[in-house]
């Protein structure tokens, strides 16, 4: 029996599987990747009734055109997205995100862009039929290390849907939409105290704008410079997702999920975990402020984040 | 042993072995570094996602949703250190390129060190590196000590792409870009030789901490042909 898959006619311009991401091998210089956006990346599967940690489709700016072979599935897509349904019938339908759908064998997903964010999320009820590496799904295109050889998908590649019955999936909807504030909280770096008292001054004062210079391992930001009065190097050390690096130009980066597991430059702060995937969504041209938070009210955040997602993922559970 | 701990951020441990960069202070990392994969390994405890280990820090982070700061915080402090380490030192030869456009660097060299690019690479050879860590790309080492004369700053501003194989110096480390990345370093060659294979699942990384690497200088057809 022949495999359902998606024919991509056209790949977009960042698209690849990801999940939760990858772990335990920073010691060796394998990064975590994952979504970009965990909280859209989660949802995408719920509203297909996966499992939460299921292998999805990430694209970034404009989405692919994946026309359906050999099957019939159930799909839904989250994230702020402007996509259309291309039936049988040739009628175009306007798609939804945050709801699913049925997709009929020869029909078309053409997923055109995203509108004031960047990331979005294609879940198929039942999962993409995908292999793990150290136990994970997630493509690293720097280390080449996941589903597609780790690399972004081509026009003409095929991605390969586990069977699934969609007549056993309900309808499922979520109430959702990402709020973009600009204020983006942040833990004082392990390097503050490497900025002047004008620079600390600034970095919490002043708005920052995303250059074009921005992907999935980190995000250059355009704005006054950060004068740096002790050194501009550190040893390399161990990096996480969030730090916020300020390189000898005194421009900040900030480090997303592709970030290199060890760096030289100083960090002047760390965003806290309820908002990076907030931060991820930052488009070139978009504008921010740092807010500084100490550690327990960021817990606290995060906690509310987490209460605030399980609260939608609830819903149709 | 460690000097001090802090967090990095919310989902991150820091902890700081002091700032002396040398072998002994490197082992102290490593040290810790073994038993707490050990007690992940063990299940002894939960919510660290990775260990980074490099010259004189390690950095444990972990989900926000299964620990905190404050647990694991007491869980290091009160970890029980023996001097385990079993050191399966492999030495390792390196063959670089240095002609023309696989020494990007040079020009910046010439004028921050006040040598000759001949004079920079007769102390660059001349010497056994020895691997503190491995990181930033899959499978790059990090590599000391450099001749005191030919120490170098990074970039002002980093380079968007360095080129995969390069080999690259900053203050009194080398390291080597096992993919095409962003990256700092001051470029002085290229090498031919497959520093991280994706296909090998057990061990991946060529150069691990604790290794001995040499470099040889090739010419552009030895590294043509290098991997035929």
């Amino acid at each position: 029996m022949s495999k359902t898959y998606f024919e991509i006619l056209r790949p977009g311009i960042n698209t690849t599987i990801q999940d939760t991401g990858r772990n335990h091998l920073y010691h060796i210089g394998i990064t975590i990747s994952g979504a970009m956006d965990q909280r859209n990346y989660k949802f995408a599967n719920n509203i297909v009734n996966n499992k939460l940690n299921e292998g999805a489709i990430e694209f970034a700016y404009q989405g692919p055109l994946l026309k359906l072979r050999n099957g019939n599935i159930n799909f839904g897509i989250t994230g702020d997205i402007f996509f259309n349904i291309i039936r049988n019938n040739s009628q175009i339908e306007e798609g939804k995100c945050y709801q699913n759908y049925n997709l009929h064998d020869g029909e078309q997903i053409d997923i055109i862009s995203s509108k004031k964010s960047v990331y979005g999320y294609l879940s198929v009820s039942g999962g993409f039929e995908l292999k793990e590496t150290w136990k994970s799904y997630s493509v690293n295109t720097k280390a080449q290390i996941g589903p597609n050889n780790g690399k972004k998908y081509c026009i003409n590649e095929k991605i390969f849907i586990k069977k699934s019955k969609i007549e056993n999936v309900k309808n499922n909807q979520i109430d959702y939409k990402d709020s973009f504030n600009n204020i983006v909280r942040v833990i004082k770096g392990t390097n503050f105290d490497y900025f002047s008292n004008q620079a600390q001054n600034i970095f919490f004062k002043e708005k920052y704008t995303v250059s074009q210079l921005v992907d999935r391992m980190g995000m250059r930001l355009d704005g006054p410079n950060l004068d740096n009065i002790v050194n501009t190097n550190i040893k390399s050390e161990g990096l996480v997702r969030g730090v916020i690096q300020i390189p000898a130009d005194g421009k900040p980066i900030i480090l997303l999920s592709d970030h290199g597991t060890i760096g030289g430059y100083p960090k002047i702060g760390i965003v806290i975990s309820a908002d990076l995937d907030k931060v991820a969504q930052l488009a070139p041209g978009n504008k921010l402020e740092f807010k500084e938070v100490k550690l327990e009210e960021a817990e606290k955040l995060f906690k509310e984040y987490t209460v605030e997602t399980n609260k939608y993922l609830n819903e149709y559970n | 042993m460690i000097k001090n701990i802090s967090n990095l951020g919310d989902s991150a441990v820091y902890c700081d072995f002091g700032t002396e960069v040398n072998e002994t202070v490197n082992s102290n990392v490593i040290n810790y570094f073994n038993h707490l994969t050990d007690f992940i390994k063990k299940g002894k405890i939960i919510g660290i996602n990775n260990l980074t280990p490099s010259y004189n820090k390690l950095i444990v982070s972990f989900d926000l949703s299964l620990t905190n700061f404050i647990k694991l915080k007491k869980i290091i402090e009160n970890l029980n250190i023996y001097n385990n380490i079993e050191k399966k030192n492999q030495k390792i030869e390196i063959p670089v390129c240095c002609d023309g456009e696989y020494g990007l660097d040079f020009d910046r060299l010439n004028q921050k060190l006040n040598l000759s690019k001949k004079e920079i690479l007769k102390l660059y050879f001349n010497k056994e590196y020895f691997c503190y860590m491995t990181g930033f790309i899959a499978g790059m080492p990090f590599l000391g000590n450099v001749n005191e004369k030919i120490r170098c700053n990074r970039l002002e501003t980093p380079r968007v792409k360095v080129p995969e194989g390069s080999v690259g110096i900053t203050e009194q480390f080398a390291n080597i870009y096992t993919f095409e990345s962003p990256g700092g370093w001051n470029i002085i060659g290229n090498t031919p030789r497959k520093i991280f294979n994706k296909s090998n699942l057990q061990d991946p990384a060529l150069i691990k901490p604790g290794d001995k690497v040499t470099f040889f200088q090739i010419s552009k057809e030895e590294y043509f042909k290098f991997n035929e």
